[in-house]
């Protein structure tokens, strides 16, 4: 892997890219995406960390399978109360990705810019990404999920509320990010539509890739399917990527890839031709 | 779908109305996005003059930054009651 060294502002060597996975609107599906796309870039021989800033509302750490390991958290570790070493849980799938978790007491305005920046930087020291999974809505914590990132997924559902909202996102990402603030290259942008029902969408009733591209014109890093897969997957705790055999771990895979830079041709895009009496009676 | 639903097989394509409401809204959105932090305050100050000498409504002061290349214009729009 190439390794492009930047300096931040205060002058601090920052070699890991930085990743938020944001969406304005609530459920639908970033700490899922934050969970397989970190490990999805693990699993590929990055050094990477996934980091909950849903201060008050952890889950990252259930849907990654540790929430009996969370000793210290991101809060502890910015108010000086832990380390980040004893604060980091390593993944017992992945040995290259580390999960750095929210706290579940305290307020969202514990997370400062200035602790925030430090934590950062000394994972940029010894990772490769850092994934940082934002809480919902656009006020102080999901601000601060954003700030430092290089690159944003945006995760919408197909339906007007999440698309609307993923355009005040991208307002936001566009203005009061850090990039945006110093007057550097914009942040990335990547739209990754989850919950998508090819069915629905051929018969009218649901907004299509091509609708939701056109609107917040920003370009395609993946469509997951709507899929059962999905929760089963989050009731054990496994990031559904690692699920390889569905459609939507396959799809996850395919947006990571895509996130490296391969080209990927989109799948799980049209709908599965059923036959007569399937339509009929099932549905 | 149900049985009886396949005979029906209502048209309403609600996918269509929904990108378009989407289009109308975000564009609108986006046009507010740019406009500067002072705007609100500066409107409800300026109806606070107006009023000291005409009794106008709320929505009756508009105010709106226009920018381009060289320079950004200030489009202040009051509308007086008829009498």
């Amino acid at each position: 892997m190439h390794r492009f060294v930047t300096h931040t502002h205060k002058g601090i060597a920052a070699l890991a890219k930085i990743i938020v996975v944001t969406s304005g609107k609530g459920g639908v599906g970033k700490t899922t995406t934050s969970a397989s796309i970190s490990t999805g870039l693990a699993r590929r021989g990055h050094k990477t960390v996934v980091i909950d800033f849903d201060v008050g509302l952890r889950n990252l750490d259930l849907i990654m399978n540790c929430e009996r390991r969370v000793v210290y958290d991101f809060v502890n570790v910015i108010q000086g109360e832990a380390s980040l070493n004893q604060a980091l849980i390593r993944d017992k799938r992945v040995d290259t990705l580390y999960i750095l978790p929210a706290s579940q007491t305290r307020e969202k305005e514990a997370l400062t810019k200035e602790g925030v920046e430090a934590v950062i930087n000394e994972l940029s020291e010894t990772f490769d990404y850092i994934v940082c999974d934002s809480p919902a809505g656009i006020e102080h914590g999901a601000q601060m999920a954003l700030y430092y990132a290089d690159e944003a997924i945006v995760v919408t559902n197909p339906e007007v509320s999440s698309v609307r909202d993923s355009d005040r996102i991208l307002g936001i990402l566009q203005s009061k990010s850090r990039r945006a603030e110093m007057g550097q290259d914009p942040v990335k942008e990547h739209l990754l539509l989850t919950r998508y029902n090819p069915e629905r969408v051929e018969k009218g009733e649901m907004l299509s890739v091509g609708d939701v591209e056109e609107i917040l014109a920003i370009p395609l890093l993946g469509v997951i399917p709507e899929s059962q897969v999905v929760l089963n997957a989050s009731n054990q705790g496994t990031p559904v990527i690692l699920e390889g055999d569905s459609d939507a771990g396959q799809a996850y895979e395919d947006a990571v890839a895509r996130l490296l830079g391969e080209e990927r041709e989109h799948r799980f895009m049209t709908a599965q031709k059923k036959g007569f009496f399937s339509r009929m009676f099932k549905g | 779908m149900s049985f009886l639903d396949y005979f029906r097989s209502k048209k309403t394509n609600t996918a269509n109305i929904a990108k378009e409401r989407l289009q109308i809204i975000v564009a609108h959105e986006r046009g507010h996005r740019d406009q500067p932090d002072y705007l609100p305050q500066l409107q409800q100050e300026l109806l606070a003059v107006i009023r000291k000498y005409v009794q106008i409504d709320d929505d009756m002061v508009q105010v709106e930054v226009d920018r381009n290349d060289r320079c950004s214009v200030l489009e202040l729009n009051v509308t007086l009651p008829e009498h």
